[in-house]
């Protein structure tokens, strides 16, 4: 494999914490390998800052493989970056060309405070599976796997809704900061399946009660969350969700 | 010698008997009673909410923004259980037996059995609790190969088993947060192991955000903090992956167990350049159906695609014709390593092998041909209708794949190099799961238990999971039983005053430094003398060389490291440095380990010792114990041997061919 390098201009939003207003800051780099991951492009940015008596960028990361979902980055206007079904970690250089400009924001939603510079606090999705997303199922309590048996059409789509990585992107590209398409793959994925099926107008009801609460905007179905989400999560979802709301709301004792 | 207090008996009743005779504490008792658990991977989510399911308050502690961002998360291929639904043969003592023998016989008969044991209650709690597990069309669970085992045993969700398994258990953990019994405390690091009365009875965490230390009184203390592999720098683990809390508690006087065992992981991405970060795994059930191979010809500079098929040696399958391509990791990544230091690597480093798909997608093709009655089907079209069930099967990996080389592996087959994935070693625990220190425990890839000198693909989410689920919950009874006529301790005791003094006069220290070179490049210096010289292969002169090596650069490291920002806000430098200062000291463990060790097993490749035709020789006479090291200074450790007793399985040499 051949590679080239580029020098780079950043546009880097850096904010001291919540209760500090942030700004825009410039940096350049220079002899980018096209072979590189975007974030190993900040972590020599970093190196540079830190050996000369600069403070590095914040920013969350930590599998580097697409699965944790900690990473984020709102890169020239899309959430993870120009690729299609791909998280920050690991979009590449060979994305960008020598002599561009990259724009660097954190997620920008009410719902997730900033921390730090591009990090923010995203502890409201876990308050949203708190309400609900699970099956109430003690250690101890299950019978044999094979004893239920599951379509297999059921259960790819249970497993394609579970695939969510809970990253936020869906959230940072909505206008309204809508935390729909989050919710609803959590709510498809149990509600597929007959483990789920006790609780489900409870889990539907109560998921979204929280997350009406935790300030995410509501959903106007401009299908942007779907076209930034690393994992591909349908907004078919969405619609399961509505309609797993309605059946709830209509049949509520 | 250590006791690691195996129950009497026969191994088949073992773990009956304890669990039918071990104290329990009853459940008011248990409401009055907190646990401490660090790390929320898969032992560390499945104890917290299997406990908070029993009653104990429990407190979780994980680094991560989220307790769903574990490690586990990452892990691909899938879990073992001896479930037999393939009716071909397998059981619960052909999963001991396997696991044993792929252990190099380095691991503890009782646990390895208990273990075995557990694996069927762990699918079926899985699947209980919606984990979206493959299925067949008759509805049923899938099952497939994997490497060291002859049945097919390894449940799994496409290629991303352990993050399907780790929502699973994330979930029932946040039920019990919702249910008030478990209190999550996410971004916040363990830093120190408090002990009164020679029990460990809380922790000293760092919250990361604000940078404050906190006090947090237990009743036990249990570690789930995953592995070591990080102190290679470039490993497969997360960024985060650190050793610390293990560490800490190494310090306070819990013994490390077999440091130089270590897993490197036969089938990842190359390493592309001096930037990287981190090495990506591609699933080792990708040796199911991929082969892999190098050109017969030395320093050969053709395309793959242009070398004809006699020309290309198949080396697994020639040196192992039982196994082929499905060997335990160890011996496929050394075979790896053999074939590129002898001139045969291929890609521009030369150092990586091929991983080919086409023989596979050829086959599937025929098969839907032959599936769907069809006759005279060209031979694109065959190989498009294979491509469609390798896509099904293997399609998230080989999309990884191509992100991060910018290739088609459908097209070209792939490159692909050892790269180290888990750490075999860790916190030495008797059959409870208790280190040397009462009331501190080891679950997980933190402690050394199951896997002795390496580990077979698909059980680290299977011991995981059977620590945290299944085993725990029972030991911890049998010695919190006793703890109930103990008043909880107030942190204003004198040990927290002293444990956070420390620690925040070791992180005053650290910062003072400020010197010139970064965390980061401290790190990839010490990854380079571990991976030069206690990788995958290890000899005296060597680790000699390392140990000194790994001494002056913790000298070079607390005298010139630079760590920017405040103590008392988001700091991730110094998260980093306090990781990597723990890194350092653990390097040269695992060098003393290596050196002490004079045999080769499993992972531990020691040049001086292998047979004729280079596999590894094991000295059982001489090293069929565990070694627990205990910290008796700077650069000093004592050894203690728990010697390995196999009264049912009968030790001899591993043979894959």
């Amino acid at each position: 494999m051949s590679h080239n390098t580029m020098n780079l201009k950043l546009k880097v939003w850096r904010q001291k914490n919540a209760n500090t207003a942030g700004a825009f800051k410039t940096y350049e780099v220079n002899d980018i390998s096209d072979e590189m991951s975007f974030l190993e492009m900040l972590d020599v940015l970093n190196e540079k800052l830190i050996v000369t008596g600069d403070e590095p960028i914040a920013f969350d990361h930590d599998c580097r493989e697409g699965i944790c979902g900690m990473c984020s980055l709102y890169i020239d206007g899309k959430p993870h970056g120009p690729w299609q079904a791909n998280t920050t970690c690991q979009l590449h250089m060979r994305a960008f060309k020598d002599g561009d400009t990259i724009t660097i924001e954190p997620w920008r939603s009410n719902a997730f405070p900033i921390v730090k510079d591009l990090t923010v606090d995203r502890g409201a999705f876990d308050r949203i599976i708190q309400a609900g997303g699970y099956v109430s199922v003690n250690t101890g309590n299950a019978v044999d796997g094979n004893s239920l048996p599951i379509e297999k059409d059921k259960a790819d789509a249970a497993f394609a809704a579970a695939m969510c990585i809970g990253c936020g992107a869906c959230v940072a590209a909505c206008k309204n900061s809508s935390a729909m398409l989050f919710l609803s793959a959590k709510v498809s994925h149990l509600a597929l399946l007959p483990q789920g099926d006790p609780e489900r107008k409870s889990r539907v009801l109560n998921m979204v009660a929280q997350m009406d609460k935790e300030g995410f905007g509501s959903c106007t179905n401009t299908g942007a969350c779907e076209a930034a989400c690393p994992k591909e999560i349908s907004i078919a979802n969405i619609a399961r969700l509505n309609k797993e709301y309605l059946r709830a709301g209509l049949t509520v004792e | 010698m250590l006791n690691a207090k195996i129950p009497a008996g026969n191994l088949d009743d073992k773990w009956v008997d304890y669990k039918g005779h071990c104290k329990l504490v009853n459940p008011a008792n248990k409401r009055k009673m907190e646990v401490i658990v660090v790390g929320t991977g898969l032992a560390g989510a499945s104890a917290a909410a299997s406990l908070g399911e029993l009653g104990y308050k429990v407190k979780a502690f994980c680094f991560q923004d989220s307790p769903r961002r574990a490690h586990s998360i990452a892990a691909q291929g899938g879990i073992n259980a001896a479930k037999n639904y393939q009716n071909d043969g397998d059981s619960v003592f052909r999963l001991f037996y396997d696991t044993i023998k792929g252990g190099d016989y380095r691991a503890r008969e009782a646990n390895v059995h208990r273990l075995a044991e557990v694996s069927a209650n762990i699918i079926d709690q899985c699947v209980a609790q919606g984990v979206p597990f493959a299925r067949e069309y008759g509805g049923l669970l899938s099952n497939r190969s994997f490497g060291g085992t002859q049945v097919q045993r390894t449940f799994y969700a496409a290629g991303q088993t352990g993050q399907q398994l780790l929502i699973g258990a994330y979930q029932a953990l946040e039920r019990q947060v919702a249910l008030g019994n478990v209190t999550m405390y996410s971004r916040h690091e363990m830093l120190d192991v408090v002990k009164i009365d020679g029990k460990a009875k809380g922790i000293i965490a760092r919250n990361l955000v604000s940078g404050e230390l906190e006090r947090h009184f237990g009743y036990a203390v249990l570690l789930c903090t995953g592995g070591y592999g990080n102190v290679f720098y470039l490993s497969t683990n997360a960024m985060g992956s650190n050793v610390t809390a293990a560490w800490k508690a190494h310090k306070q006087g819990a013994y490390f167990a077999n440091p130089c065992f270590t897993q490197i992981h036969p089938t990842c991405i190359p390493v592309s350049g001096d930037h990287q970060s981190k090495l990506t795994l591609m699933s080792e059930s990708l040796r199911n159906d991929g082969r892999i191979w190098v050109p017969k010809k030395q320093n050969d500079t053709r395309k793959a695609n242009e070398i004809p098929e006699e020309e290309r040696d198949y080396y697994l399958e020639r040196r192992y014709p039982a196994f082929g391509n499905l060997v335990p990791r160890d011996v496929a990544s050394r075979a790896a390593k053999e074939r590129c230091d002898a001139g045969y690597g291929v890609g521009t480093s030369k150092q990586a092998v091929y991983l080919d798909y086409a023989a596979a997608i050829e086959r599937y093709g025929k098969t839907e041909v032959g599936k769907k009655g069809l006759s005279n089907v060209p031979h694109e079209e065959i190989i498009a209708l294979g491509k469609e069930v390798v896509k099904e099967k293997y399609g998230n990996l080989f999309d990884m794949y191509a992100k991060i080389t910018g290739e088609n592996p459908y097209e070209v087959p792939m490159r692909i190099y050892p790269a180290v994935h888990y750490t075999m070693g860790g916190l030495w625990v008797d059959y409870e799961l208790q280190t040397t220190v009462p009331g501190l425990y080891a679950l997980g890839e933190a402690n050394f238990s199951d896997h002795g000198a390496n580990r077979l693909g698909a059980s680290a989410l299977m011991q995981g999971l059977a620590d945290g689920y299944f085993v725990v919950p029972y030991t911890i009874g049998n010695n919190l039983a006793d703890e109930i006529y103990n008043a909880p301790i107030p942190t204003s005791h004198p040990a927290f005053d002293e444990a956070e003094k420390a620690v925040a006069e070791r992180i005053q220290t650290l910062k003072n430094i400020n010197g010139k070179q970064s965390v980061e490049s401290f790190h990839k210096r010490l990854g380079k003398i571990i991976w030069n010289e206690c990788g995958m292969s290890r000899s005296e002169a060597g680790l000699k060389k390392a140990i000194a090596d790994v001494q002056a650069l913790k000298k070079e490291f607390w005298s010139d490291v630079r760590i920017p920002g405040e103590i008392n806000e988001y700091n991730p430098e110094l998260d980093k440095a306090n990781r990597v200062a723990d890194f350092i000291e653990l390097g040269e463990l695992m060098c003393v380990d290596a050196l002490n060790r004079n045999e080769s097993c499993g992972g531990h490749f020691r040049e001086e010792y292998q047979t004729p035709d280079g596999e590894a020789l094991r000295d059982d006479e001489n090293f069929m114990y565990v070694a627990a090291w205990e910290t008796t200074g700077e650069h000093q450790w004592q050894l203690h041997k728990e010697e390995l007793k196999y009264e049912v399985i009968k030790p001899s040499q591993r043979n894959y061919k």
